[in-house]
Order: C-alpha cells, then structure tokens, then sequence
C-alpha cells in the first residue's frame, strides 16, 4: 500500500509535491503539539516554588515533598496499586483460560457471551458505573475493595482477551500438535508450548488494563467505599475544590506510572509480535520478488 | 504397520484428543461464562428492571412496575438536560470530526515509520488519566492564567477573559479527550485503503475533490462512523468534564445520573436514563455494523480482526 503511495508521489512532479505536502505537516505537528500542551503544563508547574499556578517563582521540588509526607495519598495510591494489581490479575486468568478455549468449547451461547464479556469497555462508563452500584447494593455487597475489584476486573478482561486472542490467532497450531504427538500430557504441552508462546501478549494486556485502572475514575466514583478513595478519585475531589501544586506533583507520578506502562506494554507486544511479523515480511518479500 | 495403518491411527487418537480437548475448553471458559453471567449480564437485566420500578417514598425502591420513570426523562426539567446534553455531545463530535478526520487521512498518508511515530505520539497522552490533561486546561484558561498571561502580554485583550467555567471550554474539554478515538478510528480504515482506487479515479479524470468524494471517502466511512460511536454517546456521560472546566452550568445526562444516583436517590430514574443512553449507543454501534458489513461485502473480510482489535484497543481510557 505504503510502497505504492510513495512510488506515485514520485511520478508527480517536484513542484506540485512539496506545495502538497506543507499543509498535511504542518496540520499534523500543531495537533501534535497542542495535546501535549496541558501534559507540558502540569509537569512544568508541579516544579514551581510559588502557590499559585500562574505565577513562577523558580524551580523547586516543594510540593514533592509535601506529598510524600501527606499519609492519605500514600493510601490512596496503595489502594490504586493494589486495585489495579488483584483486578488485572483476576482478569488475566479468567480472560487466557476464555481465550484457549472459546474456539474450542462448543458450549451453547459462546459466541454470545464472548461478545458480552467485552460489553463493559462498549458500554458508556457512566452507565456501567450506575449499573454496578444498584446491582452491588441489591446483592448487598459491603462498598469497598470487593466491588472496586469486580468493577475493575469487568474492563480487564476484554483488554487482556483482545490481546491473547489476537496472539493465538497468529499461533501455529502444529506446535502444539507436534508436542501431543510426541507424547506430552494436553496440561504439560499447555505449559511448555503454549503458555510461554502467548505470555508476552498476557503480560501486554495485563499491562493495558493496569493503566485503564490506575486512571478509572467514573466507575470508582460510583462503587467505592468510605476508606478506598483511589487516587485518581482524591484528584478528582481536589480539582473540583481547591488546587494546590501538590496536585501537579500527583499528576506528574501518575503520569510517569501511565507512560512506564505503556512503554512495557508496547514491549511486550513487540516481542509477541516479532515472530509473526518477520514471517509476514518473508511472504511479503517473496511476493515482490515474483512481481 | 503399513504407513497407511500408522497415518490412521494417528487421525483416530487425534480425533479421540480432539473430544477430549472440547471438554477441557468447556472447563476453561467456564470462569469467564460465571463471571460475565454474575458481573455482565446480571446488573444490566437489573437496571432494565429497575428502570420499571417504583422510588419508595424515604429510601431504596418498591417493586410496583411504572413507567412514571421514563414519562419523567420527557419532563420539562429533564428533557432540557437531555437536549442540552445532545447538542453539545453534537458539538463536540462535529468538533472532533473536523480536527480528527484529517489527523487521521494525512497521518495514513505518512512514512511507515513516520506513522508509527505519530501513533505513538498520540498513544502516550491518550494513557494519560484525562483528569491530569483536563487540570492542564485548567491552569491554561483559569481567568489570570497562561492563555490570558499571554494574550494580554500580546496586547490583544487588556484584563482576563475569564474563560473557565464557559460552555466553549466544556467543549475544549470534550474534544481534546474524545479526539484520540477518532484519529484511531479514522487511521484504521485510511492506512488499509487501497490507495491505487484513487489514483485509478484521478487517472479517469476525476478532480482531487470527486476522487476523495467518491472513493475515499465511502472507504474511510467505517473509520468515521467508528469514531462516532465512540464519541457521541460518551460525551453524554463524561460528567467530570462539566464538573471540572463547566462549573456548574452545564449539565450533561452523567451529570444527571451521578445526581440522582449519590445526592437524590433516585434509582430507578437514573437507571432509566441509563437504559435510554444504552439504546442511544446500540442504535450507533447498528448502523456502524450495517455500514461496516457493506465494506466486508466489497472483499475486505480479511481485515476485519485486524480492525476490530484496533476499535477495542481503543475501547476506553477516558
């Protein structure tokens, strides 16, 4: 596709192509810029010695310290951590064993509940928020850590059944035949064969929904309890009350926590990747060279 | 043994495996069949039935069925939010249509690698909790902020606009955080296209503007209808938004859930607002799968995963 748009740009002539060309660039790099402007913002002020948000008054790591030495944050952000961590592990082994065996099980309504799993990252959060609240209140679940976990579990599993679904999709089959016919137990070829082949799309996803709980914050709004404020929950309370550079330094540990995950996300699914992409190129190669 | 016998004992145990493989798969969905069932299914069947309910006079609900709930979505009062709320989930779609459609058509357009890039670069701020992007408007608007700093050291304005707590800064508010969806969605449907079509249609005579109305256009649509699905109806309900950069005056349906849900108790009127913005999005995510079948129709099957893992990708994280 790429090859050929570029190969038809050549034949246009020079003058045409860089007058052409100006306006996408410069479209691209100000929409670019512009979303990282409020990011820049934050991060910049959560080092500025004065209270007031407009003003500079300096470089200082003032409010950093203040945060460290503030208890409740540090338990909001265990409580964050520890969330994120119970939910997208729950949803990491609900959602591998869903994606081995859908293709397999040929249970009545499979199809049906595969699409409903993925439901709650369609449906509005507001809506799903709104919905665990009065479910949980009628199941008289106790507000707090639980419902926090089986909200959040909820949103992971899709994320992290994309993942290993894709991933299996893209895996040769005769691996594991190969392993069942030399005479491997179905559990020892899972764990020799398969398991180690799809971990890096398990720990992509798992990485995925980290962040997508570690940010939640409609959904913990609504089914939280009285001790478990999340900490993008106490940002959410602040910004709506008052704003101190306490809460830029909050911002920017959040942030840097979001971008580590996305980073190892990004590398894992690179490396689960790599297999099937160098084969992709080789058929790719393979078709240019016949041409 | 025959090479013929050995070949059909081994079809015969792998047949054997096979069986005994569909009953293992049986026990590995079942975790996800439970936990769908008891967390999925379950609270939305309630919310339908709730929305049938009846507010008990000081707390919870009974359970005498009515409609009251729904006739009262048509109120005055509320039907007001309800339309303010559309017209400014319209706005902001329309918005993010403008500014994405575009990100979207020229980043396809782009270097593989430069479109790898951008994705990237677009990838990293979407992660970022959109509580921490909305504080950074904050900082840029609040009335003796950075945009009015820097316009009045310009000299275009001489006291602070005072542009916190607008309607148009909802809407900047809205957009910057919906926009990701649909540069994704748009890129998605633009960077498969065929781009020899339209050189075939420029070939054929037609102008840039008939060959992008023609073809590319009605080739991006999914891409498009995609991005709308994802956000229209969300703009609905993204009641921090209007928390946060509105104040107090504007109101949007999730605004009207939370506030009946935490501070008026009102459950069954909130879940009846729910099931309404349900219906919304189903009738989107319809058309968008009628349009979407129409294009797999045209001989484009196989990219079908390729395009449904990339709209889940971007599934959430507002």
């Amino acid at each position: 596709m790429n090859v050929m748009a570029t190969s038809n740009e050549e034949k246009t002539p020079k003058r045409k192509r860089s007058r052409k060309s100006t306006f996408p660039t410069f479209y691209l790099s100000l929409l670019t810029i512009l979303t990282y402007v409020p990011i820049a913002v934050v991060v910049v002020y959560s080092f500025n010695e004065s209270k007031i948000s407009s003003v500079w008054d300096g470089f200082s790591l003032r409010w950093y310290k203040e945060l460290f030495q503030d208890p409740a944050m540090f338990r909001a952000l265990f409580i964050s951590i520890l969330l994120g961590v119970s939910s997208c592990l729950i949803a990491a082994v609900i959602a591998t064993l869903a994606a081995i065996g859908f293709p397999k099980a040929k249970l009545p309504g499979s199809k049906l509940i595969e699409y409903l799993s993925s439901a709650p990252i369609i449906i509005p959060e507001i809506v799903l928020g709104m919905v665990f609240l009065v479910y949980f209140s009628l199941l008289k679940l106790p507000f707090g850590m639980t419902t926090l976990i089986i909200a959040h579990t909820s949103f992971c599993i899709p994320y992290i059944y994309m993942e290993v679904k894709a991933r299996l999709i893209g895996l040769d089959e005769s691996y594991y035949e190969a392993a069942r016919d030399l005479g491997a137990s179905s559990i020892r070829a899972f764990f020799d064969i398969t398991l180690p082949l799809i971990m890096p799309a398990v720990i992509s996803g798992m990485f995925l929904s980290f962040a997508m709980s570690f940010d939640d914050v409609i959904i913990s709004v609504f089914v939280t309890g009285v001790n478990t404020d999340t900490l993008p929950i106490k940002v959410y309370t602040q910004l709506k009350t008052s704003t101190t550079p306490k809460i830029n330094a909050l911002c920017t540990l959040m942030l840097t926590v979001t971008v580590f995950c996305y980073v190892m996300s990004y590398v894992f699914s690179r490396i689960g990747k790599r297999n099937i992409k160098t084969q992709k190129e080789r058929e790719h190669e393979e078709a240019i060279r016949k041409a | 043994m025959t090479n013929e016998a050995l070949k059909l004992k081994k079809k015969s145990s792998r047949k054997r495996r096979e069986n005994k493989r569909r009953a293992t798969s049986a026990l590995l969905v079942l975790p996800i069949y439970l936990f769908t069932i008891a967390f999925v299914v379950g609270p939305l069947i309630y919310m339908i039935i709730l929305s049938f309910m009846t507010r008990a006079e000081v707390w919870g609900v009974e359970r005498i069925f009515t409609l009251d709930n729904y006739k009262n979505i048509f109120s005055e009062v509320y039907f007001g939010t309800f339309k303010q709320s559309l017209k400014l989930a319209f706005i902001s779609t329309l918005a993010v249509i403008v500014l994405g459609y575009p990100y979207g058509y020229y980043m396809a357009r782009t270097s593989p690698s430069w479109q790898r890039r951008l994705m990237s670069m677009q990838m990293i701020p979407f992660w970022v909790n959109s509580l921490i992007r909305l504080y950074g408007w904050i900082i840029i608007f609040r009335a003796n902020g950075l945009l009015d700093k820097l316009l009045m050291a310009i000299g275009l304005t001489k006291e602070p606009l005072k542009l916190l707590y607008t309607y148009p800064t909802v809407v900047v508010g809205m957009v910057y955080v919906l926009l990701p969806f649909m540069i994704y969605s748009v890129y998605g449907s633009a960077e498969k296209l065929d781009w020899s079509l339209v050189e075939a249609s420029r070939d054929l005579g037609a102008s840039p503007v008939k060959a992008f109305i023609t073809v590319t256009f009605p080739l991006t649509l999914p891409g498009l209808l995609t991005g709308i699905v994802l956000t229209f109806i969300p703009s609905m309900g993204l009641f921090f938004i209007a928390d946060i950069l509105g104040g107090n005056k504007v109101v949007l349906v999730g605004n009207l859930i939370q506030e009946q849900l935490m501070k008026v108790h009102n459950w069954p009127f909130a879940a009846a607002l729910s099931v309404v913005l349900m219906i919304l999005t189903s009738v989107l995510i319809y058309i968008y799968r009628r349009v979407a079948r129409v294009e797999k129709l045209m001989g484009d099957g196989a990219n079908e995963n390729k395009d449904k893992d990339k709209e889940k990708e971007m599934g959430r994280g507002v």
